[in-house]
């Protein structure tokens, strides 16, 4: 147990004062989520959205034939459409079967569609739904947390460990009766401890100024932080396992790395891409961590809806460690 | 002591009684083709220190590395204390490696705790920082320690576990000669605890001084082994004469090596050397005579001089 806190005391005195990592791994997350906020601030709803569920009556001179309104049409799954009014994806919605309508009441657009469709809804109901906007910076959170997550992960175990390794250090410690079990975990535990708190600093700094929403538990939040960080870091092991050159480790890592940050929905969202895409990302941790915060923050979503997100991660985390520890060399 | 230097035989001998604390047995290494060490046995008496000499590419580090437990051997057995070294070995030696990395970032002190804490009896900071004058470096960042530091720093790793051996592989290459006398004294003050050294080194004044047996190899090969006054007084019976060849190398001279502009004669009697020398109307301006040295030694049975 000494042997194992000396580890990770050296390695984290290490990061620590690598003033130039350290800031480096503070400041691109929180910058990346400020102007990005910044970026879509603006309030581009200069078309309205209505869903429509139904068949329109043909009319003259029909507000919903306007250029500056948008019709989509739901065949079925109306609960989810009015969710969307919830989130301020879509302003209304109507259902033409049911003769009713649905505005959400703290959305500035519902005022002036309410006016717009005075003559034409005339016999329609009018449903209310509350809930407040989901902005982009609110969506994007998770991925950018997650992403940087990620490169530190992969670049503060995976990495470091090969650099290790080419300088001599790994070839000291083979000279120590010291275990590459320790020696490795101690390795870990730091680099766990060092992006938790990177992460928690980084959401709770950036959510002073941009006040997220989270509807879910921040318990839960922690707890997939936590698995997503085990499996990252393991991923990052495998790389560590036997690589020489720093050249080569950093180039399979970029390799790696960069097609998870765009297929795992770190920027966009992956509905309406292939499917072959779709497919692809579920092999990513940090598909699975970014769904599952997203789900907490947004939907609110508990423990048994994310049950699945949590089990991938795990999983991978073990068949990642078992891989990296069948190659591990110190050599 | 004094008795045992009198007599080189009772020496030898007083070495083949000692017990060995490593033995290694038709020691072989192959890297692909190249064979770096071809069939190496000796064994070291404990509480000697013991001297592995040889030019670059030679198969020293090779070899050390192989009675470390760091490489395994292509062929061939390491025995300490007559077993084969397992992984109790590592708590039992101490190891500077020829060139060693160190965790950037932290300070002497925060590496020797490091270190210390990988042992189950380690030896106390204090007692480290005394014996390798560690006091006035103990809270520099590791990377901005001198060559001289650097080294003394990397021997206080190896004391950590009171080793019973300890391997300096090339310890004092690339240090100031100030800085390599204080390493020495280091190496001095560790052979007074009775641990046994094995020192692989460039410099022969620093085996003659410290070492009580000498190995030299080259490509892969044992050439010789014995005590350094033994080598000597076997190779070379008398005094070593330089004199410039002016020209004239296409001379024959009994005992004698060219080496660049000088024939360098093994003579035991100086007197007809001399007399020689004279009738071959050699300009003996440049002459010198000096009682031979490991160094000679060395080019004699290498043919190349350790320090290219």
């Amino acid at each position: 147990m000494r042997k194992f806190t000396a580890i990770v005391y050296a390695r984290t005195m290490e990061f620590l004062r690598d003033k130039g990592t350290f800031y480096w791994n503070l400041l691109f997350p929180i910058v990346l989520v400020v102007g990005f906020s910044f970026a879509f601030s603006g309030n581009n709803d200069s078309i309205f959205k209505i869903g429509k569920i139904g068949e329109i009556p043909r009319a003259e001179n029909s507000f919903l034939e306007f250029s500056s309104i948008e019709i989509i049409n739901y065949e079925a799954g109306k609960e989810e459409v009015i969710e969307k009014i919830r989130r301020h994806q879509i302003d209304m919605l109507i259902d033409f079967n049911e003769q009713a309508y649905y505005l959400n009441n703290e959305a500035s657009a519902s005022e002036l569609l309410r006016i717009l469709g005075r003559e034409e809804l005339v016999n329609f109901t009018e449903r209310e739904v509350a809930g407040d906007p989901i902005r982009y910076v609110d969506w994007l959170v998770p991925g950018v947390i997650g992403m940087n997550m990620l490169f530190s992960c992969m670049f503060g175990v995976g990495f470091v460990i090969v650099r290790y390794r080419k300088n001599g250090v790994l070839k000291r410690m083979k000279a120590t009766p010291i275990t590459p079990f320790v020696f490795i975990s101690g390795q870990m535990v730091s680099r766990f401890i060092i992006v938790l708190i990177t992460s928690i600093v980084v959401f709770t700094g950036t959510n002073l100024f941009l006040h997220f929403i989270v509807n879910g538990s921040y318990l839960l939040l922690v707890l997939i932080t936590v698995l997503a960080i085990l499996c990252m870091i393991s991923f990052g092991l495998i790389f560590a396992a036997r690589l020489k050159s720093e050249e080569l480790a950093s180039g399979l890592m970029n390799l790696i790395t960069f097609p998870m940050i765009i297929f795992s929905g770190v920027f966009f969202s992956l509905e309406g891409t292939p499917k072959l895409m779709q497919t692809a990302s579920r092999f990513f941790p940090l598909t699975h961590f970014i769904e599952a915060s997203r789900a907490v923050m947004i939907d609110g979503a508990g423990l048994v809806q994310i049950m699945p997100n949590l089990l991938v991660l795990g999983g991978m985390t073990v068949v990642f460690l078992l891989t990296a520890s069948f190659f591990f060399r110190w050599e | 002591m004094l008795i045992i230097f009198v007599d080189q035989w009772k020496f030898c001998h007083y070495f083949l009684s000692m017990k060995a604390i490593m033995r290694i047995e038709n020691l072989k290494k192959n890297y692909g083709n190249i064979e770096a060490v071809k069939d190496i046995s000796f064994s070291i008496p404990e509480g000697t220190c013991f001297g592995l000499l040889g030019p670059n590419g030679a198969g020293k580090t090779t070899t050390i590395e192989i009675m470390e437990g760091i490489l395994s051997p292509s062929g061939g057995k390491v025995y300490f204390r007559e077993k084969e070294i397992d992984n109790h070995f590592k708590q039992k030696v101490g190891i500077q490696f020829q060139s060693t990395a160190l965790p950037e970032f932290i300070t002497v002190r925060e590496t020797l705790e490091l270190f210390r804490s990988f042992y189950p009896r380690p030896r106390s900071l204090k007692e480290i920082v005394e014996i390798c004058s560690l006091s006035d470096i103990i809270d520099r960042d590791n990377r901005k320690l001198s060559g001289g530091q650097r080294q003394r720093m990397l021997l206080g790793l190896a004391i950590i576990p009171h080793p019973e051996m300890v391997f300096l592989d090339e310890p004092t290459t690339g240090l100031d000669p100030q800085a390599r006398r204080n390493f020495w004294n280091l190496i001095e003050r560790i052979k007074a605890e009775n641990t046994t050294v094995l020192l692989t080194t460039h410099y022969m004044e620093e085996a003659e001084i410290l070492c009580d047996q000498i190995a030299i190899i080259d490509h892969g090969q044992l050439l010789e082994i014995d005590t350094p006054q033994n080598l000597l007084t076997s190779h070379f019976n008398g005094a070593l004469v330089r004199v410039p060849h002016s020209g004239r190398d296409d001379l024959k001279l009994d005992n004698s090596i060219l080496q660049g502009d000088f024939f360098e004669i093994t003579t035991k009697n100086l007197d007809i050397t001399m007399k020689e020398l004279l009738a071959l109307k050699l300009n003996l301006e440049g002459l010198t005579i000096k009682k031979p040295n490991l160094d000679d030694l060395f080019l004699k049975l290498t043919g190349e001089s350790l320090r290219t």
